[in-house]
């Protein structure tokens, strides 16, 4: 009895640290912490002792499995990447324009300009909509029509983007067809249809930013004799803007790692596309169209590919990590 | 902020000269006629540019309502398209328990759908949810193991599926030895789905109010008891919002699966085969429909997968909705 009282303060301590109870001074005051006399506890302290103690590491150990699984797929994708960008050397790797596995080409130059004119037409297709359509949900929709509408944006993000890639190459490459030569598979295609899937993202991400303003700029402005447009436009929206932008930098990432839909519209020629007309093939398109049937070196290079791409999704997500900092620091 | 300030800056000429009419009234009484003219020219100054602004007002007006539409009116075309293309093509040959060529069935897929969501979910919730409980109440908030985690499971959410697909194809496929299979696929989705489900888990309990675990605590329960029957009970609606966040995922996922569970167009064998058909290859719906719109033979079939797959959306959805409002019930 007198052992267990000895013992058990320090692993009670140790296992509760930053407990809210843990705060009462001496020894045995430590185990009074409930407020019940120590004796008649400590004998069914042990178990529980124990149990916490297991508890906190499980969730521990749950919690480092995502620092596991970032470090695993950063492992695995380096080494099975890096060796071919080795033996193809990496300027050629990066900077060769020709892309023919069955000569031991492999310049993925056309994929990476590629990916950023469709990313770049999905901004200015889908950016100017998603942000004024957040400002009317946050500021100017009333009842029926803005609950309708929030719905509608959930249900946009919840299409899986196969459908979006269906409906591009039913609806949207027809009519691509119809501005000029091709086969309508091509950037402007692209770029539409992503413009259409980053939509979501970018409205929702804008509008809890905006939302999240505080009521007194919108008031101080009005008190100063502005209108609701210029409140909103002026005042609001500016004191949201570390928020849009993180919206926007979400809606880019989300466009340049899009691939099925990209795939089913994009007509995927790895060349570098001299008009909008002009069929593209992203880095995406270019790992998903080749893997299927790829071996040995040309295997590598579209794992190297796949190391490219998330190097760009790295940056993007340190860019949305300073945006969101700065957002904070104010 | 700074913009507020500019406003108050820039504008003040509007706010003052508002009033400049009373000041005017005054000036008639005591000062020189050589000023009314000065007046004069100073309110129609304000007259136009009070008439240019509210013009740039509507105009703003406008382009929010016209935004609104553009983004309502593409809502309504993709799915309405599909839906009217896609319904008559529902036929009951896409419905048999076996995929033929002439059938083109999606049966089985949806079925796949099914076991492969259910299985990515029994592994991805416990894991989220118990890194969102040690998250939110057990680590000191700013340690640098939080701030680890936190980053992670950031960078985790921007990778796109497509290197998750590598990945898995690497690492589970490869290394591991499962081959194309339901396994590999699973586990490729949950590793996807953990962020998402860490992160809504994690907003739910920090939005259980401090005086439940208080209360927990105040009875002389340990830790684990208060977070497992004060914290927990009230932050389920929230945790089921990123579960069905995280189904949804599931469902649409193709480029993650291409390469980690393969395309076989069957029903992983369970009967036959017991545990064993974990490494069965087998195609999910959507990987079903992409292979259908590649292949472009299937039309008709495509556009009846991509109702049956709209519907789950409107189902999720549907769900998803009825927990958020559970959430706000519990909130008050």
């Amino acid at each position: 009895m007198l052992f267990s009282l000895l013992n058990v303060p320090p692993a009670s301590a140790s296992t509760a640290a930053g407990s809210g109870g843990a705060g009462a001074p001496g020894a045995g005051a430590g185990l009074a912490a409930a407020g019940v006399p120590a004796a008649a506890r400590v004998p069914k302290r042990r178990p529980h002792v124990l149990r916490e103690g297991a508890a906190r590491a499980l969730f521990g150990t749950a919690a480092a499995l995502s620092i596991a699984a970032v470090a695993l797929i950063c492992l695995f994708l380096l080494a099975n990447g890096v060796p071919a960008m080795a033996e193809i050397g990496l300027p050629e790797f990066l900077f060769g324009t020709t892309w023919r596995p069955a000569h031991d080409l492999y310049g993925i130059f056309p994929m990476i300009v590629g990916s950023l004119y469709v990313t770049a037409g999905a901004m200015i297709v889908g950016v100017p909509g998603g942000l004024l359509t957040a400002l009317y949900l946050s500021r100017f929709a009333r009842g029926r029509t803005g609950s309708f509408l929030r719905s509608g944006v959930e249900l946009l993000a919840g299409i899986p983007s196969v459908v979006y890639g269906f409906f591009g190459l039913v609806i949207i490459v027809p009519f691509v067809r119809l501005f000029g030569p091709g086969t309508g598979l091509s950037v402007l295609a692209a770029s539409l249809i992503l413009g259409i899937m980053i939509l979501p993202t970018v409205i929702t991400v804008a509008q809890s930013a905006l939302d999240a303003v505080p009521a007194r700029y919108y008031e101080g402005a009005l008190a100063l004799g502005v209108d609701h447009e210029h409140a909103v436009f002026k005042v609001v929206a500016p004191a949201a803007a570390s928020g849009i932008m993180a919206a926007i930098v979400l809606g880019l990432g989300r466009a340049i790692g899009e691939t099925m839909a990209v795939v089913m519209v994009a007509g995927n020629m790895p060349i570098i596309p001299d008009s909008l007309l002009s069929g593209v093939r992203t880095m995406t398109a270019n790992i998903v169209l080749e893997m299927g049937y790829a071996a040995d070196l040309h295997r590598e290079a579209l794992i190297a590919t796949g190391v490219v791409l998330f190097v760009f999704i790295l940056l993007i997500t340190m860019l949305l990590n300073v945006i969101r900092k700065r957002g904070e620091a104010r | 902020m700074s913009d507020g300030f500019n406003l108050r800056l820039r504008r003040p000429r509007p706010s003052v000269v508002a009033c400049s009419p009373t000041l005017g009234a005054l000036g008639a009484v005591n000062l020189m006629p050589a000023c009314f003219a000065k007046e004069d020219a100073l309110e129609a100054h304000i007259a136009r540019s009070s008439r240019r602004r509210r013009a740039v007002s509507v105009l703003l007006r406008w382009l929010t309502y016209a935004a609104a539409t553009v983004t309502a009116a593409v809502l309504l075309f993709v799915v309405g398209y599909i839906l009217v293309r896609g319904v008559p093509a529902l036929t009951p040959d896409l419905f048999q328990w076996e995929y033929t060529s002439e059938n083109v069935s999606l049966l089985p897929a949806l079925a796949s759908t099914v076991i492969m969501a259910l299985l990515a979910l029994a592994m991805a919730v416990p894991v989220g949810v118990g890194a969102a409980i040690y998250l939110v109440e057990y680590a000191r908030r700013g340690s640098r193991f939080v701030r680890l985690v936190r980053v992670t499971a950031e960078t985790l959410q921007g990778i796109p599926s497509i290197i998750y697909g590598l990945f898995g194809m690497l690492f589970f496929v490869t290394a591991c030895g499962w081959g194309l299979s339901l396994l590999s696929g699973a586990c490729t989705l949950a590793i996807m789905v953990l962020p998402v489900i860490m992160r809504t888990t994690e907003e739910a309990l920090m939005a259980v109010p401090d005086s439940y675990r208080e209360g927990g605590f105040g009875l002389g329960a340990g830790r684990l008891r208060t977070v497992a029957r004060c914290v927990l009970p009230s932050a389920v609606p929230g945790i089921l919002g990123g579960v069905i966040l995280a189904l949804g995922r599931c469902v649409g996922e193709v480029a993650a699966l291409l390469f980690t569970a393969g395309t076989v167009a069957q029903i992983p064998d369970f009967g036959g085969q017991g545990i064993f058909a974990l490494f069965d290859s087998c195609r999910t719906l959507a990987v079903h429909m992409y292979t259908l719109a590649c292949e472009g033979l299937h039309v008709n079939e495509a556009y009846a997968t991509s109702v049956v797959l709209l519907i789950l959306v409107l189902l999720l959805n549907a769900a998803m909705r009825v927990a958020a409002q559970k959430m706000e019930v519990s909130k008050k």
